[in-house]
């Protein structure tokens, strides 16, 4: 009898292992990048439809975690197809030429609770900026889902240029907004 | 001079001429341009003016309602009188549901409509491309019909005053 209580213990803390072990399976399906500014005070959205993302994340190692997306730039989505196909062009995202944004984590800080902050590079357009990016994490069992949102200035990456380059009409500021799951590792 | 119009009723109607001929110019025009921050102004421009219109055809109406118009000829045929009737029905029938049907098909494009980038009018569809579509050309075919009912109205007032010779132009312009 004691060897079977035993045995339910260890079958019990089991789930438990695995959860402080570390999550690095992102499922793309169950994550989304969206992105909203402003036009002429008008609040506008869209999203990236595809993009690849790598991720460590221990919630017991917190700083030593690391994170790389790279957002597929031609699958933007911003709810009208002619939109589409101009910030594809030249003067948006020049997705020819520069087909992906990528962003590589640097140093990470836990700012107590869940909410962490995640500083990086972020390349678009052949331009690369330092962002930090504030960003909380939710365990739900073996997958974990980091939340999080950040702004950044199109005019600091080129991104509108020539008759869209001034921020009267699309405004410069955007914010991007992203959910990612993870599952820890089995 | 009890057969005139209020200068109050005077007054939007010449002023809601202006912004009715403006509107319709600019629709007419901006919807075929490529996409460029000029179109993106000229919609907003229109929007704001669209529901700058709106508004004052409700004022309108209430002046309207509470203001008995000055009447028609006697000498005007009984069958003539009823399609002049019927025409100024359409016509404020018309004038609410072109801003009306624009709103919607903002709404279903998932455009929101900001009055003069200030005051966001709620969105009463969700953003349903089928739906956008059919309401474009909902707006478009209003807004056919009503310059057909316009050109109509102004011939109307054109063959009162140079064949008919009676007052039903005149007592509309400021002076009369």
């Amino acid at each position: 009898m004691k060897r079977f209580i035993l045995a339910l213990a260890l079958a019990a803390g089991l789930p438990f292992a695995a959860s402080a072990a570390e999550f690095n399976q992102v499922q793309t399906d169950k994550s989304a990048i969206y992105f909203t500014y402003q036009q002429m005070g008008v609040k506008m959205d869209g999203r990236f439809k595809k993009f690849a993302a790598r991720l460590n994340f221990d919630p017991a190692r917190p700083t030593e975690a690391k994170a790389t997306f790279d957002v597929d730039l031609a699958s933007v989505d911003t709810g009208a197809p002619e939109a589409d196909e101009e910030v594809a062009g030249k003067p948006w995202f020049n997705t020819k030429a520069f087909p992906t944004a990528q962003f590589v984590s640097g140093a990470v800080k836990a700012l107590g609770g869940n909410r962490y902050e995640v500083a990086g590079k972020l390349t678009i357009k052949g331009k690369t900026q330092d962002v930090v990016v504030p960003a909380t994490f939710t365990a739900q069992g073996a997958t974990g889902v980091f939340d999080g949102s950040f702004t950044i200035r199109r005019g600091d990456f080129s991104i509108g240029e020539g008759a869209w380059a001034k921020f009267d009409i699309v405004a410069n500021d955007i914010q991007i907004k992203f959910r990612i799951t993870a599952a820890s590792a089995k | 001079m009890t057969n005139t119009y209020t200068p109050t009723a005077k007054s939007l109607h010449w002023l809601m001429a202006i912004l009715l001929f403006g509107l319709l110019a600019l629709g007419f025009y901006m919807h075929d341009l490529p996409l460029s921050p000029q179109k993106l102004q000229f919609y907003s421009w229109h929007k704001w003016a669209g529901v700058t219109a709106f508004l004052l055809v409700l004022v309108r109406l209430g002046w309207r309602v509470t203001h008995v118009p000055p009447a028609l000829p006697g000498s005007m045929p009984k069958l003539m009188q009823y399609a002049a009737h019927a025409g100024h029905f359409m016509l404020y029938a018309l004038m609410l549901a072109i801003p009306l049907s624009g709103w919607l098909m903002s709404s279903a494009k998932g455009f929101q409509t900001v009055w003069f980038g200030v005051l966001p009018i709620p969105d009463l569809l969700d953003k349903n491309k089928e739906l956008g579509d059919l309401l474009a050309q909902v707006h478009k075919i209003l807004n056919l019909l009503f310059v057909a009912v316009i050109v109509s109205h102004i011939g109307a007032a054109l063959k009162h005053h140079l064949i008919d010779k009676d007052d039903i132009l005149t007592r509309m312009l400021p002076r009369h």
